[in-house]
């Protein structure tokens, strides 16, 4: 494997009884990268994870830090540390202790240990909370003590298990910058997960979509929103609007399809004949006051405004629309003659088959 | 509060302050007083603290009471140690039905009186019990071996009575350590023993603090284990109050004794505490 990589993966499977919670998963982390396993609840993230850390052994294939096999290594020997889901601090111990916890049991000496902990804590913004009991800090401070405590053992790896889960929107918006900028001064490499596709799309350089203990796809979060390779991936990553149909015709990757409820839709996908999944982005789906300005696009339906969801730049209209059995969601126009469209308006709406993935159902 | 809550309070409470008025302080205050009156001649009592002088003054008091608080600690840490592996496993590994067995075969022993368990390990001790006789078998021991009657089997039988008292309250600590928090200090490169040392055993704490308060006091206040299993080699301070209130019919003196009793095992627990840098406010909360 190349020298380049920090983590390695290799067709790892972990079985509970007849249970597979991880199936045969693939992959590597490069240096210094931030890598997310985005999924669903109860895919298998946190199994994941463990096997990573070392509480888990898996019950095939092998795990590889550094090019060294981790394979009956205990957790306690592993250069990978860990921010459990429930932060897991210490709360026996003060908020310096915790953080100088690791150091002790490396065997650093007690004053240096106080000392490396003491400048860890000004590192994450907590100057002079060593004393502190962790009982009583807020979310967001336990959050960095959780971090620095990994941090200042310089692993070669953090994991990060959901850590943004137990914190309130507002906060977890902030952390979410805070994170991804202590990645970046540590340089450490990081592999998190989560069931929240915003935090995995904004913070990582690489995501990996797990589905049912499976790697669905691996790509930066561009590639994933833009070109998902499964249907899983295209509506689990980002708003999307799906339709289910039937292939009316295929050629050079050119589909299409026809609706149960009569509407035919031009896309692309590798899909030929049978059953079909369409998806459109909301902001691939242009709104015009008349037919005329979207002459140009192969799908062109007219349809009338059942709500308006308002939310700042996210919000969206839901479009009552012929051929289709739910209403097509669309970008909220923030500016010219539609941004003050109400509902019950008649509107015209299309979009490019480039814009619209088609996948077999 | 309206007259009618009043009432009602006080009679809610009515239970809880005759308990405590008429089974604990009452008889506690007679004793106390009784304890202050010694004998100047037959059936003639006056006030004064000779029957506490009497205590410092004859060696075979003291000695029995040092012996007995010497080896109440012992028992103490014996049941701790042996008790601690235990509740872990109950706490911890078990699961469901097979932990309410645990604890269920932890009280068995619990259903038939302390007479009749002592009675139970004197018959496996003594010289024709079985144990003898299979050191017999074995060839171990060339002919019968008396196990009763000694130190050690007084230990083994007041660790026995008192394992459930510290079993209980340390698997109710243990339990409530998240298994994440266990996880965490061997993810950050904790030892098991660094481990135990730094996070179970400070977690915990208020657990050990009250197993071993209540084992000791058990322990030192126990009366039938020390001289069924010790014979005339027990020496167990509560004899002597037994002997005061029975055999030499002084009552004065073994009210004293009583009394000392009660202070000076509080005393210990107190230093305990303050040894181990424990609250007894904080235990009584976390337990
Ligand atoms: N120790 C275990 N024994 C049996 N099944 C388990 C165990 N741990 C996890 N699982 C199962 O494995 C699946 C994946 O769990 P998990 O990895 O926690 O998912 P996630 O973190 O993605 O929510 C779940 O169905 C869960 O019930
Ligand atoms: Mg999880």
């Amino acid at each position: 494997m190349s020298q380049s990589t920090d983590l390695d993966l290799v067709n790892v499977t972990k079985q509970f009884g007849t249970h597979a919670a991880v199936n045969n998963v693939t992959f590597s982390v490069a240096r210094g990268e931030f890598f997310s396993i985005l999924g669903p609840s109860g895919c298998g993230k946190t199994t994941l994870m463990r096997m990573i850390a070392g509480f888990e052994n898996p019950t095939s294939g092998d795990i590889r830090i550094r090019d060294k096999s981790m394979i009956g290594v205990p957790a306690n020997r592993r250069p990978v540390n860990m921010v459990f889901q429930s932060l897991a601090l210490f709360p026996m111990m003060s908020v310096g202790e915790n953080i100088a916890y690791g150091l002790t049991c490396r065997g650093v000496g007690r004053a240096e240990a106080d000392e490396r902990a003491t400048r860890m804590l000004e590192r994450v913004g907590l100057k002079g909370f060593g004393e502190r009991r962790v009982t009583a800090l807020s979310g967001g401070q336990r959050q960095r003590v959780a971090i620095a405590r990994c941090l200042v053992l310089e692993p070669t790896l953090v994991l990060l298990d959901e850590p943004l889960g137990a914190l309130d929107l507002k906060l977890r918006e902030h952390m979410k910058i805070e994170l991804k900028q202590l990645q970046g001064q540590f340089n450490t490499t990081f592999a998190y997960i989560t069931h929240d596709q915003s935090e995995a799309l904004v913070m990582s350089d690489r995501i990996a979509v797990m589905n049912q203990g499976r790697f669905e796809q691996v790509g930066s979060p561009r590639e994933l929103y833009h070109n998902p390779a499964t249907p899983f991936v295209a509506s689990f990553v980002g708003e999307t609007n799906r339709w289910q149909g039937d292939v009316a015709s295929a050629s050079n990757g050119a589909v299409t399809v026809r609706l149960s409820t009569g509407g035919m839709l031009h896309g692309r996908g590798g899909v030929s004949q049978g059953a079909a999944l369409s998806f459109v982005r909301p902001e691939a789906v242009a709104l015009a006051q008349d037919a005329a300005a979207l002459s140009s696009l192969p799908n062109r339906f007219e349809g009338r405004v059942s709500a308006v969801l308002f939310d700042g730049a996210a919000s969206s209209l839901l479009i009552e629309t012929p051929g289709f059995d739910q209403p097509v969601r669309a970008v909220l126009p923030q500016a010219g003659p539609l941004a003050g469209i109400e509902v019950g308006e008649a509107v015209h709406l299309g979009w490019t088959a480039d814009a619209m993935k088609v996948f077999a159902a | 509060m309206k007259p009618a809550h009043r009432l009602t309070l006080f009679l809610l409470m009515a239970p809880a302050i005759l308990w405590l008025g008429l089974l604990i302080i009452l008889p506690h205050v007679e004793i106390l007083i009784l304890s202050f009156s010694q004998r100047v001649a037959p059936r003639v009592y006056e006030f004064g603290f000779g029957n506490y002088l009497e205590f410092f003054t004859e060696p075979l008091y003291w000695r029995t009471f040092a012996r007995t608080a010497i080896m109440s600690i012992m028992v103490t840490v014996i049941t701790l140690v042996l008790a601690f592996p235990i509740a872990m496993y109950i706490a911890r590994v078990a699961q469901g039905r097979v932990k309410a067995m645990l604890l269920l075969l932890c009280l068995l022993p619990f259903w038939v009186s302390e007479l009749v368990r002592t009675l139970g390990w004197m018959m496996l001790l003594r010289e024709t019990g079985i144990i003898s006789y299979l050191l017999r078998m074995t060839g171990l021991a060339s002919q019968p071996v008396e196990l009763l009657y000694n130190d050690g089997a007084v230990i083994l039988g007041l660790v026995y009575g008192g394992l459930l008292f510290m079993i209980v309250p340390l698997a109710n600590a243990l339990e409530s350590l998240e298994p994440s928090v266990v996880e965490a200090g061997f993810d950050l490169g904790g030892s098991r023993w660094t481990v135990l040392r730094r996070i179970v055993i400070p977690h915990a704490m208020p657990g050990i603090v009250a197993g071993s308060i209540i084992v000791f006091m058990l322990t030192v206040g126990n009366f039938a284990t020390p001289v069924l299993l010790g014979g005339k080699n027990g020496l167990w301070f509560t004899e002597q109050i037994y002997a005061q209130f029975i055999t030499r019919f002084n009552w004065p003196q073994g009210a004293a004794f009583g009394i000392l009793l009660l202070l000076l095992s509080s005393a210990i627990v107190w230093a305990g505490l303050r040894l181990t840098r424990q609250s007894l406010g904080t235990t009584l909360r976390q337990a």
